[in-house]
């Protein structure tokens, strides 16, 4: 049998990974929104989400080659070594140089890896101020954070996400309009956020572990009894973003699920002024009902009256 | 001299030999390493199609969305069962089988260095599968394999399922340990005269590596299930944050075993495909020393990266990229074993066998979780994909292409030595390519799953996105996966009464065990030969043909009953 010289050979090899490993990279780089949710985590709603997103994007073309480069070459031992007449196979034992050039390789690409990761750590980690078109949270103190994550100019709105079986209850920390402080409001399934402004998560957990993940929006963590975990988002785009648990917490897990609503900080205030106006009215009738007993009360009557 | 010396003489005294027992009641009080690999091996097979099922449940009932077949509470019980039974049930006892008959044989041992105590290994862990799979009539399981705190305390889950658990784990785990010391000193001390550490089969070198993680890692998790056990029913608080417990205690304890646990369940499959490449590409393990040292680096590395599984709790930073840094630095020993592995077979002439065909497959499809694993290090990516389908495709080409396929691998390379017969080629072949493409059909789709954000453990999904339709590819995939599966269980049946006979020696391989009759007698070796070089049998098979050469006419002996050595 003839075979062609080596250097047809090796340059035939060559286009052929050239080819594969060209196809693969520009499959990628068409439609990268398109593949958001397919080929890469899901996006667009906050930039933490962009970030790990581009991490990840960055990360798999390192994946694609060393796949195509490995398995190619499996491929290629099966189909050229296999075993012919008068094929005999080469006793060898190692290659020294060989073994340390490939483990340098490998620990080379960790290191770069390593190095990517702590690059966009910061971007990824840490909240930014809120925008320009955001809420105005310079006038009054009700919106400064607490807790361990803050833009760096110290304003924005911190909301507690409290993971139950299984629902997520959403209390807007320090906006209480009355005197006493108390009476934070919250929601429950959807949460309600203006645009454009640095929003600040304190998950907790009020009885097993959830996880707090809206994809659009970043990452996700833990909700574990007796720890706060912060997050943080920034939303740009008016819309809706939807999540789930996403740590077993029970038979209801599956149905455990979370919105997010980000709309103009116009009208974010129009919602949050329903919501006061709506506990102070529970106030008022919690007030006529306790009067309402009070008055009861002696008479033997246990029939309580509209407010109750 | 005057004064006689007179030296003791030995004296012989016989005693009548106690026949063993034939029959049942052979195999219920056998101490015979290879008797109880068998029931290991049986064992845990039986075990893997339970599992397996299970596996085939929850694709069905993921595979349309809004799918009311399975109730939540049974599907939580069935994720629980799956991966407890595979885990701890499947993976671990059945590497523990193959280990159990060929460690001995390999090293050039009569038996394991405590024989009574194997034994003892085998039926403590068959109780802890009987106590799991008892729960199955009244109320098993349902926190995952993991068995989470809060919600495994007796506030949230007060059936005994739970307990079924935590019996499993600490029978499972006596039996463990106990092996892991048993063969960590028949390896120190029954060694053939010769077998230097350094001519020490790669198989063995894994089983080493492993019971070293299991002597570390089983006692911690025996303490956390204890401690879980008393939390449930003694009224301590070790987990609950109310009473100044906590439940990130339960997660470091868990994943301090869970992670080297994972070793545990693919080193030794890495070992055999490290015994078969090198057989049938007719050639020597490429770097020899570079795998051994890169099975012990991965052991000390898998000690130090369980933080990984807990990048989303509320973990300090540094913490959290101390493990993101260990777990990068175990990619390196992992990635040079394949680059060894493609090595031995470059410039080989390779046979394909079955054995081969899935070791090879095996390590194809390991490279894809070993590359989906380096996205899961990274912790900022790692806070979208985790707790997702995408872990779950991780998990499962690690854990099917690894380890499964280096069990498989080993079954169709050790059963001539087990039964004294071949298994048909044919059928093997065709339970590789439907477990080949069933594995990456089922798995390869799950990525995408993650992606498009469909969380583990879930018994439903709204029929958003693509997510039906992936679901549907991966659930047909595992009904191809099943299919192959089952061709190799018939194949193995099969072949016991229909295989060809196998000789000592099938595949002309590399060592000690093929040097012994198939099956091999209980004592293994009627004389064990001095081991002069990694690979005794070709040093021995090149005796055979010099003797035969020089002795033309001489009277031709069998290859076992060559005299070899001293």
């Amino acid at each position: 049998m003839r075979r062609p010289a080596p250097t047809t050979l090796r340059r035939r090899r060559r286009t052929t990974l050239l080819a594969l490993g060209l196809t693969g990279a520009l499959g990628l780089a068409i439609t990268p929104s398109a593949l958001a949710g397919s080929i890469l985590p899901q996006s667009g709603g906050s930039s933490a989400a962009n970030h790990i997103s581009s991490l990840y994007s960055i990360t798999l073309y390192i994946a694609i080659v060393i796949f195509i480069f490995v398995e190619g070459t499996l491929l290629y031992c099966l189909v050229k070594f296999r075993s012919r007449k008068g094929r005999e196979a080469k006793q060898r034992h190692g290659n020294t140089r060989l073994e340390i050039t490939w483990t340098l390789g490998a620990a080379a690409i960790v290191v770069a890896l390593a190095t990517l990761t702590f690059l966009d750590l910061h971007a990824i980690r840490t909240p930014p101020n809120s925008g320009p078109g955001g809420l105005n949270l310079s006038n009054g103190v009700q919106y400064k954070t607490i807790g361990s994550l803050k833009p760096p100019n110290g304003r924005a709105i911190t909301i507690q996400v409290a993971g139950r079986q299984y629902v997520w209850i959403y209390t807007y920390l320090g906006v209480s309009k009355q005197p006493d402080g108390l009476g934070d409001p919250y929601t429950t399934y959807k949460m309600v956020v203006p645009t454009n402004t640095t929003i600040i998560l304190h998950v907790v957990s009020q009885d097993v572990i959830h996880e707090w993940w809206v994809p659009q929006l970043g990452g996700k963590v833990q909700a574990v009894p007796g720890y706060m975990n912060p997050t943080w988002f920034k939303i740009d785009k008016p819309g809706t973003y939807k999540g789930q648990c996403s740590f077993l917490c029970g038979r209801g897990h599956a149905r455990m699920i979370a919105e997010v609503q980000a709309v103009p900080p116009a009208q974010y205030e129009r919602w949050l002024n329903n919501l006061h106006r709506g506990i102070a009215k529970a106030g008022e009738l919690d007030a006529a009902c306790r009067k309402e007993l009070a008055n009861s009360q002696g008479a033997g009557s246990v029939e309580l009256k509209k407010n109750c | 001299m005057a004064t006689a010396t007179i030296s003791p003489t030995p004296e012989i005294i016989a005693h009548e030999v106690s026949r063993a027992p034939r029959g049942l009641m052979g195999w219920l009080t056998t101490t015979d390493h290879k008797r109880i690999g068998i029931l290991y091996l049986v064992t845990s097979f039986v075990f893997f199609i339970l599992g397996g099922t299970e596996a085939l449940m929850i694709r069905l009932q993921l595979g349309t969305a809004n799918n009311t077949l399975i109730s939540p509470e049974v599907y939580n019980q069935l994720f629980t069962m799956h991966g407890t039974t595979m885990v701890f049930l499947f993976i671990m006892p059945v590497l523990a089988g193959f280990a159990n008959y060929f460690l001995p044989l390999m090293i050039g041992a009569r038996d394991m260095a405590f024989p009574r105590l194997n034994a003892l290994s085998y039926w403590l862990f068959l109780c802890g599968g009987l106590v799991l799979y008892g729960s199955v009539f009244w109320s098993p399981p349902e926190a995952g394999w993991i068995s989470t705190v809060p919600l495994a305390e007796s506030t949230y889950l007060p059936s005994g399922g739970v307990d079924a658990w935590i019996y499993l784990i600490h029978l499972t785990g006596i039996a463990s340990l106990l092996g892991a010391i048993n063969f960590f000193v028949t390896v120190a001390n029954m060694r053939a005269p010769g077998m230097t550490w350094s001519r020490l089969p790669l198989f063995v070198w894994s089983v080493l590596a492993t019971s070293i993680l299991l002597i570390i890692s089983i006692p911690v998790i025996a303490g956390a299930v204890t401690m879980l056990l008393l939390d449930r029913h003694f009224g301590t608080h070790f987990f609950d944050a109310a009473e100044g417990g906590s439940a990130l205690l339960w997660q470091n304890l868990f994943w301090f075993f869970g992670h080297p646990e994972v070793y545990i369940l693919i080193l030794p499959s890495f070992g055999i495909f490290s015994e078969v490449l090198p057989v049938f590409a007719r050639k020597p393990i490429f770097g020899y020393k570079a795998i051994a040292a890169s099975t012990i680096m991965i052991s000390f590395l898998g000690l130090l990266v369980w933080v990984h599984h807990m990048f989303t709790t509320p973990t300090p930073l540094v913490v959290i990229v101390f493990a993101m840094i260990s777990s990068f630095l175990i990619s390196v020993p992992t990635g040079i074993k394949i680059f060894n592995w493609i090595g031995t077979l470059w410039d080989g002439a390779i046979e394909f066998k079955t054995p081969l065909i899935f070791a090879v497959g095996g390590i194809a499809l390991f490279t894809i979780g070993g590359i989906s694993g380096v996205f899961l290090a990274m912790f900022p990516v790692d806070w979208q994909l985790s707790d997702t389908y995408f872990v779950v495709a991780h998990i499962h080409f690690v854990l099917v292409g690894g380890s499964v396929f280096g069990i498989f691998a080993g079954v169709y390379y050790w059963y001539p030595k087990i039964t004294g017969r071949l298994m048909s080629e044919s059928l093997g072949k065709w339970s590789f390519w439907l477990m080949f493409w069933g594995t990456l059909i089922t798995f390869m789709i799950q990525h995408s799953l993650g992606l498009d954000g469909m969380p583990r453990r879930v018994y439903e999904y709204p029929d958003v996105g693509h997510l039906q339709l992936y679901n549907q590819i991966s659930t047909v995939g595992s009904w191809i996966l099943g299919l192959g599966v089952l061709l190799t269980l018939v194949n193995v049946w099969r072949s016991l009464k229909h295989g060809a006979i196998a000789g000592p020696d099938p595949w002309k391989a590399n060592t000690l065990e093929w040097f012994t009759t198939s099956p091999p007698p209980v004592n293994n070796f009627d004389e064990i030969p001095r081991v002069r070089s990694l690979e005794p049998m070709k040093d021995i098979r090149r005796e055979v043909e010099r003797q035969s050469r020089e002795g033309a006419g001489a009277r031709r002996r069998a290859p076992d009953k060559v005299r070899v050595g001293t």
